[in-house]
């Protein structure tokens, strides 16, 4: 069990022309990394580690590295899908530890929407068995869980709704998100069905986006930036590649990671102040509401639908508004992440959760193939 | 026989995945069972998931099964997209292993539990590929 931190966030940044179509995604990932650079007195010649994912670049640690001018002792471009940032913070933890780089880079770029894409996995190898079959992925996993689910807890339509809503009441916080104007459960259940039971604003945005974050050992931290953020676990796990190889259609890998990293943390979910959950569906945040153990399983549909997650309500969630309602550019980890950094750091604004001083932040991967958790604490906190 | 047909792709297939489409254009659905555990496996691969044994030996399924879960999809990419929905499900083979693949019955006909039987629609020109309707239809 962890009774001192793994690592330090010690810079954090979204890249400033995320929306502007201008920068490729490796230039946005460059972008990102020099402002979050210039939080600290780091240049790039100081960071000896590497760490991205990407849907566009088949080594994209290279890529990074040729932009920057970087040439890393550690190199690592584990791949799990949209979680696979949140992993990176233990592999670079462990990589730190073992005396393999000092400081290393994790960053993420992408231009989805700029490239015109909607709603589309552009990820995947074809699966042979089941390419013949026109499947829109990710949308058609995560409705055959809403199926089940519904199937077997009556979990309702304006229940997951209520996870849409609530998102965009967090955004209406954010100057920086698409849209601000209230959304109800009946404009979520009027919009157009994209996978059943799955409607329109049951799916995230697609969005271009860019983020980076420096990290080192925790000891350094003090020295490098005013306000750093650290990492108390990390863990990571995945069940299955093919939709139909998911052992549980109602259940997700968050029940096996968010246990494991509370638990290493040394902390419950009581003593954590705020949470940024993976919301690519609204049905992936009710998996993980259960998984996590906010709720018993099956009760995830009520739970949401008792405003807990809204703004003001006792589970503060996706502050930024998410992917739902803020941003997804296609992986989300990165943008998770840099919302808890911001909470932890006391810059969320008008969003902000009043002394946050302590975040627990769930990737996916996939249709809920993999997942990854971290807690994170300001300075001066620690696991009770 | 009733000629099933509906606008999918012809996959790229290596090994024990061309095996088990070459069965398919026979008309043969087939999974692997496990010489060491018994345990069916799908989709077909050299060790068992299971226990772990090189012992995975093919065998014809029954064909019939039930819908695990499914969805009604309107959305396709270009190459799919006839303008109408189709049913996408999760099928759970009586053996105990579960496939995707097209439910071919209206969609507002399908549910979770229904009973269904396997039969082979063309994905592409010329191309079988396992589909299932309703079980206890008339082939």
């Amino acid at each position: 069990m962890s009774r001192n931190p793994l690592l330090a966030i010690v810079g954090a940044a979204e890249a400033p022309s995320q929306d502007l179509g201008t920068l490729s995604p490796a230039s946005l990932m460059a972008e990102a990394t020099a402002v979050a650079l210039a939080q600290t007195p780091l240049r790039p010649r100081d960071v000896d580690g590497l760490l991205s994912a990407s849907s566009y670049y088949y080594m994209p640690t290279l890529t990074l590295g040729e932009h920057l001018g970087i040439r890393p002792t550690f190199s690592d471009s584990t791949t799990i899908g949209g979680d696979s940032f949140v992993a990176h913070l233990g592999h670079a933890a462990a990589a730190i530890a073992a005396g393999r780089c000092t400081t290393a880079l994790i960053a993420y770029g992408s231009t989805q929407r700029s490239d015109g894409r909607r709603l589309v996995h552009s990820m995947s190898e074809p699966l042979a068995y089941e390419a013949p079959y026109g499947a829109l992925w990710p949308v058609a996993g995560f409705a055959f869980m809403a199926q089940r689910h519904m199937h077997e807890y009556g979990t309702t339509s304006a229940q997951l709704a209520e996870v849409a809503v609530a998102a965009r009441e967090w955004a209406r916080l954010n100057p920086a998100a698409p849209r601000r104007d209230p959304l109800t459960v009946d404009d979520v259940l009027a919009s157009p069905m994209i996978s059943s039971p799955l409607h329109r604003y049951d799916c995230c945005l697609v969005t271009d986006g860019g983020g980076a974050l420096v990290v080192t050992a925790p000891d350094r931290a003090a020295d490098l930036c005013e306000r750093p953020v650290y990492v108390w676990s990390v863990t990571e796990g995945h069940r299955n590649r093919h939709v139909s190889a998911m052992p549980d259609f109602t259940e997700s890998p968050a029940a096996d990671t968010g246990p494991r990293a509370l638990r290493e943390a040394g902390v419950d979910l009581a003593g954590i102040d705020v949470f940024q959950l993976y919301d690519a569906f609204t049905i992936a945040v009710v998996l993980m509401l259960e998984d996590l153990g906010f709720c018993p399983k099956g009760d995830g549909g009520p739970f949401a639908a008792e405003g807990v997650l809204r703004p003001g309500g006792k589970v503060p969630l996706n502050t930024s508004g998410g992917g739902l309602s803020y941003r997804h550019p296609g992986m989300l980890g990165m943008v998770l992440l840099l919302e808890a950094v911001a909470q932890l750091r006391g810059e969320a604004d008008a969003r902000q959760v009043p002394g946050a001083a302590s975040a627990l932040v769930h990737g996916l991967g996939g249709v809920h193939l993999s997942g990854a958790t971290a807690v994170l604490g300001r300075a001066g906190w620690r696991p009770s | 026989m009733t000629l099933r047909a509906f606008r999918g792709a012809r996959p790229t297939a290596r090994g024990e995945e061309a095996t088990f489409f070459a069965r398919c254009q026979e008309e043969r659905l087939c999974l692997q069972r496990c010489g060491a555990c018994t345990r069916a496996v799908f989709y077909p691969r050299a060790v068992c998931p299971h226990c772990g044994a090189q012992a995975l030996a093919w065998e014809d399924a029954s064909g019939r099964g039930g819908v695990h879960t499914f969805t009604v999809q309107h959305r396709f990419t270009p190459e799919f997209d006839t303008g109408e929905p189709a049913v996408l499900a999760i099928i759970a083979l009586e053996e105990g292993v579960r496939m995707l693949a097209r439910v071919l019955e209206p969609p507002d006909q399908v549910a979770v539990g229904m009973p269904v039987e396997v039969r082979f629609a063309e994905a592409s020109e010329g191309f079988k590929v396992p589909v299932f309707v309703r079980a206890g239809v008339a082939p």
